[in-house]
């Protein structure tokens, strides 16, 4: 038993705090009694907008759920029903759909920030853990999702996707069995994603609780990347990060809804508005636009074994699926990976080019993942590739060799520095 | 138990006790059970038994014409049935083994003395998309051949992988000849 408090305060509030302390954890949690580093920019937005994406979707989607009827031979017809005869259907449905895509811009955004700024470096390991099970958790909500409207991609990215685990050695194929209750994506695989697209997001909204209590134990990084050490170094969230994130909600609201109401299905793709089609495959197989860098990894992925014979130890296909899986897991291990003692890329000039570069290689991939994988974009697709994987063998070599600028002494000092010369 | 071995027990490893062996021995049996309670939720999730039983259809041959093929749903999948040319059969046996990614002669993959007739399941061995009919660069003289429009694999007039990511031959289901323009797939 914690100590209990001697006395109760007056007023609902306090009758409520003195048996139930919630009102005093939630200012200790996203209140005036949590301090925070004084210096965050705008990009410390990203994490609180995700938060609101994620209440949007449990949201729509649970309203969406109401109407929607998880059969090979209802679905689609469903979803239609949705759009043009429930009330507000259509707002619910596009909100939805635009809102993953949203999510997906605002976590990819909130990830870059993080390895800008080293925010996954000693202490806050764990916490970049973490967000990287949240980030796998939700590219498995939203591929579910995206079949449940049963159009062709739909079904053919069920397919395409499950077919991936078929390259597991030995078992590969009774796992892709069990994955669809059957011989093919059909009745039993739309009903079990219907079931399992309801509940990740409720997983998510756990292994979201344990991402903001590690960020609580040693609180958010910063724009310098270094620590907090007195009080002067930080303000209280409420109220000056609360308004601060209302503004980034805002700004965020007004390009969610210009997609909503002006351009629902530009980021879509139109074959899903044909219904699925077990005997027909479309001539261009793409996914949403958000896995698009992963899936140019898989199908860049050549054989590999030794050259000029025929002996292979590890054919494209399970390559490819092992380099696409691999390109996250290795992010597990970037803390290990960067060894610089320096956290923010302001004070690493090397480290500062290699991100950008970095940046600018995983828009190649994904848009190499949007082209037919022959000519080209084979070609470019296989060095983009080894640029994503070389940027962590550089990294691991290079970073302790980095010359990084001076620090400044404190957050506070920093700050009131370059306040003075404005 | 006497008193005496108890003793020695206890003077070999003095933090062990019977209570400590009671402890780890039942946790184990919980542990064991509660994983075993997990199979028929994992078994759930196989084949049902009204999928199982959907496994064989029967097709009848004598409508297809020579350098047609048709596609037949089987177990949710399509089975290509292709009538082939002679130039089709030409084509598939004076391909040299060693150009092969996964050999295997034409003359395997037929029935004996049904050499027109080939049967194969019609999802690319790569990610499972439907290759396209008559298409791909292998196809001979008659357009033969088989290309898949997801990852780029092309597949010869016998269904072998010949260009692309797929790791295999296009997949050969069962199936028996009931007469001479009747098959059973499954």
């Amino acid at each position: 038993m914690a100590n209990p408090p001697k006395s109760q305060a007056p007023g609902i509030i306090g009758w409520i705090e003195y048996r139930l302390p919630i009102f005093s954890f939630l200012d200790n949690t996203l209140g005036s009694k949590y301090p925070t580093p004084r210096n965050l920019n705008y990009w410390w937005n990203f994490g609180s907008i995700a938060g609101i994406c994620l209440v949007m979707q449990i949201l729509t989607g649970l309203f969406l759920s109401m109407h929607y009827t998880p059969h090979v031979t209802m679905a689609f017809d469903s979803v239609e029903n949705i759009m043009r005869n429930v009330n507000y259907g259509w707002l619910l449905r596009y909100a939805h759909a635009v809102g993953a895509s949203m999510f997906f811009v605002v976590v990819y955004i909130h990830i870059f920030r993080g390895l800008y700024f080293g925010s996954y470096k000693r202490p806050r390991e764990l916490l970049w853990w973490f967000g990287l099970i949240i980030f796998l958790l939700m590219m498995a909500t939203a591929f579910m999702g995206y079949v449940l409207p049963w159009g062709q991609m739909s079904f053919w990215g069920a397919t395409v996707i499950t077919n991936l685990f078929s390259s597991i050695p030995v078992v590969g194929e009774s796992v892709v069995h069990w994955l669809w209750g059957g011989f093919s994506v059909d009745n039993p695989t739309l009903n079990r994603f219907y079931t399992i697209h309801f509940l990740l997001p409720f997983v998510i909204v756990g292994v979201v609780v344990f991402h903001i209590w590690a960020l609580h134990q040693h609180g958010s990084n910063n724009p310098l990347g270094i620590d907090v050490k007195t009080p002067q170094d930080t303000i209280p969230f409420h109220p000056y990060y609360t308004v601060k994130d209302c503004v980034g909600f805002g700004v965020f609201f007004i390009i969610f809804s210009w997609f909503v109401f002006f351009s629902p299905n530009s980021l879509g793709h139109p074959d899903n508005y044909i219904p699925a089609n077990p005997m027909v495959t479309p001539a261009h197989i793409v996914p949403e636009w958000y896995y698009l860098p992963f899936y140019a990894i898989l199908r860049a992925m050549p054989d590999i074994g030794i050259p000029f014979t025929n002996i292979v130890f590890v054919e494209s296909k399970l390559a490819g699926v092992i380099g696409m899986f691999g390109s996250i897991i290795i992010l597990f291990f970037l803390p290990w990976i960067d060894r610089s003692e320096v956290r923010s890329a302001t004070f690493r000039p090397v480290y500062r080019i290699m991100f950008w570069v970095f940046v600018a290689n995983c828009i190649l991939l994904g848009y190499i993942g949007a082209k037919p994988p022959e000519g080209i974009y084979l070609i470019l697709g296989r060095i983009a590739l080894s640029l994503y994987f070389l940027h962590f063998v550089v990294l691991y070599f290079y970073s302790v060799r980095e010359k990084t600028l001076p620090l400044p002494e404190s957050i506070s000092k920093a700050v009131l520095q370059q306040s003075a010369h404005h | 138990m006497s008193n005496k071995s108890e003793k020695s027990s206890s003077a070999l490893h003095p933090e062990t006790t019977r209570r400590d062996f009671m402890m780890l021995s039942a946790a184990s049996l919980a542990g064991i059970g509660a994983a075993s309670a997990m199979w028929p939720f994992i078994h759930s999730m196989n084949p049902a038994a009204d999928v199982l039983a959907l496994s064989s259809v029967e097709v009848d041959l004598s409508p297809i014409q020579a350098g047609q093929t048709i596609k037949v749903k089987w177990r949710g999948v399509p089975v290509f049935v292709r009538h082939r040319t002679p130039a089709d059969i030409e084509e598939a046996r004076k391909v040299d083994m060693k150009e092969l990614k996964h050999p295997e002669a034409d003359e395997s993959r037929v029935q004996k003395g049904k050499d027109q007739w080939l049967v194969m399941i019609g999802v690319c061995t790569h990610l499972g998309c439907i290759p396209m009919s008559g298409a791909g660069d292998y196809g001979g003289a008659d357009n033969g051949g088989w290309f898949c429009p997801c990852h780029g694999s092309a597949y010869d007039t016998s269904g072998r992988i010949r260009k692309g990511p797929a790791p295999r031959n296009l997949d050969i289901p069962k199936y028996t000849f009931l007469s001479d323009n009747r098959i059973k797939i499954g």
